[in-house]
C-alpha cells in the first residue's frame, strides 16, 4: 500500500462486478473470484470471507497472530471486527435461484456462515484459531475504525489481554445499486476535496492489526492514544451540515489523548468524495484544526471501503508515522475553494508523530482515531 | 466487573412492557403466549415514523421503557445495541429487487438497511449524539452486547444503554433462519447508584462448559433458545424476583457470561 500511496497510483477502474450495469468506478479485487477459502472452512466461503483470508495472508499477520497466541493463549485474545455488508452477495445470488414454486433459497445456501454479519467474525477467528471474547461491529462505514475503540476497552477492563481488530468489506449490488439510487456514486474515479468531485467509488478491502497492551512496548511501537465516537441524531443518510458529530469525534478523541489539537501532524479523512460529506467534514476539521493542519483523504486510491474504511485508512495513518510521509490526494486535481483545511494534492516527506484518522457512517455514526509512536 | 441496572425496557410473546412482564417472570403470573406488539414511536417526528422499519419499532420501543424506568436523559446516555437479525425486511426487500430486471431500489430502503439503522434512528429520535454502537455475534450477540455495554460503564465511568433485539425475518429468509417471534430487551447500566437502581450486575467470564441457565417454564424457554436477544432471559428473570442470584448466560461456545444480580 505504501508503494502505490507514495506512486499515487489509484486502484479504481470502471466497473465490471459481476452484472451490476451502474456508470461507476469500483475498486476491485479481482483475485476474489477464483479463491477458495480454507477446505476445512469451506462452509464460510463468500466474496468478502475469501477477502479476509486474502488480507489475512498478506505481510505474515497470520503467522504474527500464531506467535501472539502463543504467548498470550487462544483465550486472552479478543476479536473485534468491522463490517458493513459481510457475505451478503451470497444472498444476492441465492435470491436468482429460489425454487420458481416455493420461493424457497437452494438448499446451498447458507445464511450463518455467510449472510450474517457475524459470519466475518467466526470466519477469521477459527482461520486463526482464537477462542477470546469477540463479536463484529456493524455501524456502516465507521465499523472498523470503532472496533479499536473495544479492544482498547476490553483490554483495560482485563476481558482479554490482546486483540485481533480489523474490518472487511466486499463488493455487493446493495451498496452499488443502494449508493447509486442515492446519487452518491461518481461517474468516474472519485475526486475527494476537489472542486468538480460527484461522489463515491465503493472499492472493496480489508485489513487486520493486533492490539497488545502498552505496558511492554519499545520505542518506535505504533500507540492508539485516543478514540472519539459520537452520533450525528441529525439523518440517515445525509452528514450533519457543520460537521457537528463529525467535531465531536475529533475533540473527544483529542480529550482522551490528552493532546492539543496542535499536537496532531496529520489527518487522514474520511473525504469520501461526495459534495456534503467533504464540506461538513471540512467545517469540522477547519473548527477543530484551523487552515494549517495537513490533511488529505486516501479513498481516490482505494476506493470507499465502507465497513473496511476505519482499520485500512487507521494502517495508512500508521505508514504516514513510521515513514514519515503524507499522501497526496489521488485523483483530485483542483482543491475546491470553499473547503478551507489544509489539503495535500501531492505526497510530502514531513515527521509525523501523531495522526488522527476520521471514520463516518450512515446512521451518523462517527469514529476518530488518534496513533502515535511510543518514544 | 461491576455495574448498577438502573431501568429496564422488554417487549416479546405475552411480555408486553417489563412493567407487565416482571409480575410473569417473577413467578406471580402465569405466562401466555401473543404476538408482540410493536407500536410506532412517538419519538420520531411524523415522517421518519412512517419509514421506520419493524426492528427498529422494536428497538426504540424497549430502549425508550428502560430510560422511561430509569428516569435518565436518553440525549445524554450513550448506547449499545445489538442484534442477530438486523433489517430483516429490508434485507429481503432489496435482495428481490436486486434479483428482479428492473434493480431499481429505494434510496430510503438503502439507508434503511444498514445493521446500525436502530442506532440512527434512537440518534434522530432522542437527539442523543453520545457514542452508539451496534454488535452482531449471531446467537450469541445478547452476551456480546453485555460485555460491551458493561466494559463501557466500567471503563468510561459513564451510563450506557444495552438494547438487544430481533425480529424473524420474513420467507425466504425465515426458512434458512428461523427466529421464534419478535423480542427486544434494554437495560441501562450505570457506574453509580441513582435512586433508581434496582440492582448491581457483577460480570465473570466462565469456560464453554458451563451449562447456562435456563428458564423454568418451558414455553419462556423455548423463546430462550428460540430468539438471541432472548437469551437474555435468565437475567430479566433474576431481576423480576428481586432475589441474589449467580445466573449463568449463553455467549460463544468457549466462553459463557456469569452475571452475579445483586438486588438494591
Amino acid at each position: 500500500m505504501l508503494r502505490a500511496l507514495r506512486e499515487k497510483r489509484s486502484g479504481l477502474a470502471p466497473c465490471g462486478f459481476e452484472t451490476a450495469r451502474i456508470d461507476t468506478y469500483v475498486g476491485m479485487v479481482p483475485a476474489l473470484d477464483d479463491l477458495r477459502v480454507r477446505p476445512d472452512l469451506q462452509d464460510y466461503d463468500c466474496r468478502n470471507n475469501r477477502l479476509a483470508q486474502l488480507c489475512l495472508e498478506q505481510d505474515g499477520f497470520a503467522r504474527e497472530i500464531a506467535a501472539a497466541r502463543d504467548r498470550y493463549g487462544a483465550g486472552r485474545i479478543g476479536l473485534y471486527l468491522g463490517t458493513s455488508t459481510s457475505g451478503l452477495h451470497t444472498t444476492e445470488l441465492a435470491y436468482r435461484r429460489r425454487d420458481p414454486k416455493t420461493g424457497a433459497l437452494p438448499a446451498d445456501y447458507r445464511y450463518a456462515k455467510t449472510q450474517n454479519a457475524y459470519s466475518l467474525g467466526e470466519f477469521v477467528r477459527c482461520y486463526l484459531g482464537l477462542s477470546g471474547p469477540g463479536f463484529v461491529v456493524s455501524s456502516a462505514c465507521s465499523s472498523s475504525a470503532k472496533v479499536l475503540g473495544n479492544a482498547a476497552r476490553m483490554i483495560a477492563a482485563g476481558v482479554c489481554d490482546a486483540a485481533v481488530v480489523g474490518g472487511v468489506d466486499s463488493l455487493c449490488l446493495m451498496t452499488l445499486y443502494g449508493f447509486h439510487s442515492l446519487g452518491l456514486t461518481s461517474a468516474g474515479p472519485c475526486r475527494p476535496y476537489d472542486v468538480d468531485r460527484d461522489g463515491i467509488s465503493i472499492g472493496e478491502g480489508g485489513g487486520f492489526a493486533l492490539i497488545e497492551r502498552a505496558d511492554r512496548v519499545e520505542p518506535g511501537a505504533i500507540l492508539l492514544l485516543g478514540v472519539g465516537e459520537s452520533s450525528d441524531a441529525y439523518h440517515m443518510s445525509t452528514p450533519h451540515p457543520e460537521g457537528l458529530g463529525a467535531r465531536m469525534a475529533m475533540q473527544q478523541a483529542l480529550d482522551s489523548a490528552g493532546l492539543d489539537p496542535s499536537d496532531i501532524d496529520y489527518v487522514n479523512l474520511h473525504g469520501t468524495a461526495t459534495k456534503s460529506n467533504d464540506a461538513s467534514e471540512d467545517k469540522a476539521v477547519f473548527e477543530v484544526f484551523g487552515g494549517q493542519t495537513p490533511c488529505s483523504s486516501t479513498k481516490g486510491a482505494t476506493g470507499h471501503l465502507l465497513g473496511a474504511a476505519g482499520i485500512t485508512e487507521a494502517i495508512v495513518s500508521i505508514l504516514a508515522i513510521e515513514h514519515g510521509f503524507l499522501p497526496g490526494s489521488a485523483n483530485t486535481r483542483s482543491v475546491d475553494p470553499a473547503l478551507k483545511s489544509n489539503y495535500l494534492l501531492e505526497n510530502k516527506q514531513a515527521k509525523v508523530s501523531r495522526a488522527l484518522s476520521n471514520s463516518f457512517g450512515f446512521g451518523g455514526s462517527n469514529c476518530s482515531l488518534v496513533l502515535g509512536v511510543a518514544q | 466487573m461491576r455495574v448498577f441496572v438502573e431501568g429496564v425496557g422488554l417487549l416479546g410473546p405475552g411480555l408486553q412492557g417489563w412493567k407487565a412482564a416482571r409480575r410473569i417472570l417473577a413467578g406471580e403470573e402465569p405466562f401466555r403466549s401473543a404476538s408482540t406488539i410493536i407500536a410506532a414511536s412517538e419519538l420520531l417526528p411524523p415522517a421518519e415514523r412512517r419509514r421506520t422499519p419493524v426492528p427498529v419499532k422494536l428497538a426504540l420501543a424497549v430502549g425508550q421503557e428502560a430510560f422511561e424506568n430509569a428516569g435518565r436523559d436518553a440525549a445524554s446516555t450513550a448506547t449499545v445495541f445489538t442484534s442477530s437479525s438486523g433489517e430483516g425486511e429490508t434485507l429481503h426487500q432489496m435482495c428481490e429487487t436486486l434479483a428482479s430486471e428492473e434493480r431499481e431500489v429505494s434510496p430510503t430502503r438503502f439507508h434503511n438497511s444498514v445493521h446500525n439503522a436502530a442506532a440512527g434512528y434512537w440518534s434522530i429520535a432522542t437527539r442523543s449524539r453520545e457514542a452508539s454502537t451496534s454488535l452482531c455475534a449471531y446467537d450469541a450477540s445478547f452476551g456480546a452486547g453485555l460485555i460491551e455495554a458493561m466494559t463501557q460503564v466500567v471503563s468510561l465511568r459513564k451510563a450506557v444503554a444495552l438494547i438487544a433485539y430481533d425480529q424473524p425475518y420474513p420467507e425466504p429468509l425465515h426458512s434458512a433462519r428461523p427466529l421464534l417471534a419478535s423480542f427486544g430487551a434494554a437495560l441501562v447500566l450505570t457506574p453509580e447508584a441513582s435512586g433508581r437502581t434496582s440492582a448491581t450486575f457483577e460480570l465473570e467470564l466462565l469456560p464453554g462448559e458451563e451449562k447456562p441457565a435456563r428458564m423454568s417454564d418451558s414455553a419462556l424457554e423455548e423463546l430462550r433458545l428460540g430468539i438471541p436477544a432472548a437469551r437474555a432471559l435468565p437475567l430479566l428473570e433474576a431481576l423480576a424476583r428481586k432475589t441474589q442470584s449467580d445466573v449463568v448466560l449463553d455467549f460463544l461456545t468457549e466462553t459463557r457470561l456469569r452475571v452475579s444480580v445483586n438486588p438494591c
